[in-house]
């Protein structure tokens, strides 16, 4: 075993121009150099991909599941932002 | 390419009724688990052995296939086998980053696999003896392992089911490469048919075995199944296998070792004879032909990478000092 665990790297592939990078998984490499160059051949092995992202695993910073209601919920009863809440006559054609 | 079913059984749940409850209630309403979602001990215990096993198999599956690369009867064999093998390496790769969610740690895997602690598909312990044997893996091995993982990329885990739908679309290729092969042969001499013949008789059953235990003896089975770890049981996936395969045998004109496979008119499926469970423990318990070999050259293939390893890590770190060196002089 290595005394040093390998750094871990989430990879985001933009699979064409016009579209925006994706999370597609994540690999183990020593620098990000290595990691661009391991992210091409695990994850684009048949043109999945135009363009790599790497960012280092630890440096991710996400919400947390158990905050999940007090940041999502108060979306959820405002449905004065979605445009079938307004009335609109049919006369008045697509809006 | 090769889950099996899951060696060992699934774990069995501690957690209080309610919680437990709730989270089945999540699973039945076809809710996909997420890495940081709660989650009963014994669901990640199940899914970081059942990723483990199926990336521990993808990593050695890669050496009776190896074992022909030089050996290929030509170059377009041999490009498509070394990128099928390549395949199986970034199908690991993509499993072993599902499991490390759950909280493993890719050395404790690495250390699991070389220690031989950890398990994987009983079938790669048996020796691949000709060129007829690539042909037999590609069809048969990988035909058996794209029935079990295509119900796998809906399992109710978000990112093993996801690393399963990258591994099914590649998959496919492998199966037909490998029927491609034993077609040739067996429209070749009456020597290559004779290969393809024998590469069939020595890799069915081992094939059938790689959908793991009969239901009867399946421990814990409906939990996973109930969990949607699973979606179908070995048996049923096994009949899917066989009901598939048969006919495409057939088209090769080669002959099942088994005398008492016959369509089944009532059923609508292929009867087939009894497996050699015996065998089947025999092997998963370490005494397979290729067992000790497959570990042994797993292990070399570590050992002797470890100063790549080493150089790599030292590199990043002097460059990451540089650059520091660099940014303070500026400052």
């Amino acid at each position: 075993m290595t005394a040093t665990e390998i750094p871990l790297w989430e990879v985001f592939i933009r699979p064409r121009n016009g579209l925006a990078h994706r999370h597609c998984g994540s690999l183990h490499a020593p620098d990000a150099e290595m990691a661009i160059q391991a992210a091409r051949d695990v994850y684009t092995r048949r043109g999945e991909g135009q363009s790599i992202w790497v960012i280092p695993s630890s440096e991710v910073v996400a919400s947390d599941p158990d905050d999940k209601d007090e940041i999502f919920d108060p979306a959820d009863d405002k449905i004065y932002r979605h445009p079938s809440f307004y009335d609109i006559p049919e006369d008045v054609g697509h809006m | 390419m090769y889950a099996q079913g899951l060696l060992g059984g699934a774990e069995a749940a501690e957690e209080n009724e309610e919680f437990l409850a709730a989270f089945q209630a999540r699973i039945d309403a076809e809710e996909k688990i997420e890495p940081k979602d709660p989650m009963p001990a014994a669901y990640r215990k199940t899914l970081i052995r059942q990723i483990g096993q199926h990336a521990h198999s993808e990593i050695v599956g890669m050496l009776p296939e190896g074992n022909w690369i030089t050996r290929a009867p030509s170059l377009r064999r041999k490009a498509a086998l070394l990128a099928k093998v390549q395949d199986e390496g970034g199908h690991g790769l993509y499993l072993y980053s599902a499991a490390e969610t759950l909280g493993v740690s890719r050395d404790q895997m690495t250390e699991e696999l070389l220690s031989g602690k950890a398990k994987y598909s009983s079938i790669f312990n048996y020796p691949t003896l000709t060129w007829a044997d690539i042909g037999a893996i590609g069809w048969l091995v990988d035909g058996a392992a794209i029935m079990n993982q295509v119900p796998l990329c809906r399992c109710s885990f978000g990112p093993y089911a996801r690393a399963m739908i990258r591994v099914c679309k590649e998959e496919s290729f492998h199966q037909r490469q490998g029927y491609e092969i034993m077609l040739t042969l067996a429209r070749g001499s009456d020597a290559q048919k004779e290969m393809a013949q024998d590469a069939l008789n020595r890799w069915w059953w081992p094939s059938l075995m790689m959908f793991g235990p009969s239901d009867a003896d399946s421990e814990h089975s409906d939990q996973s199944v109930k969990w949607k770890i699973k979606r179908f049981t070995n048996d049923a996936l096994r009949q899917k296998f066989v009901d598939a395969t048969v006919p495409q045998g057939e088209f090769l004109g080669l002959t099942f070792p088994d005398p008492d496979l016959k369509w089944n008119e009532e059923r609508g499926a292929y009867d087939f004879g009894p497996i050699d469970w015996d065998e089947f423990w025999r092997v998963v318990k370490g005494h397979g032909r290729m067992n000790v070999d497959r570990i042994k050259d797993r292990k070399k293939a570590w050992d002797d990478g470890k100063w790549v390893r080493d150089a790599a890590l030292a590199h990043a770190e002097k460059r990451r000092q540089r650059k520091d060196a660099a940014k303070t002089a500026a400052e």
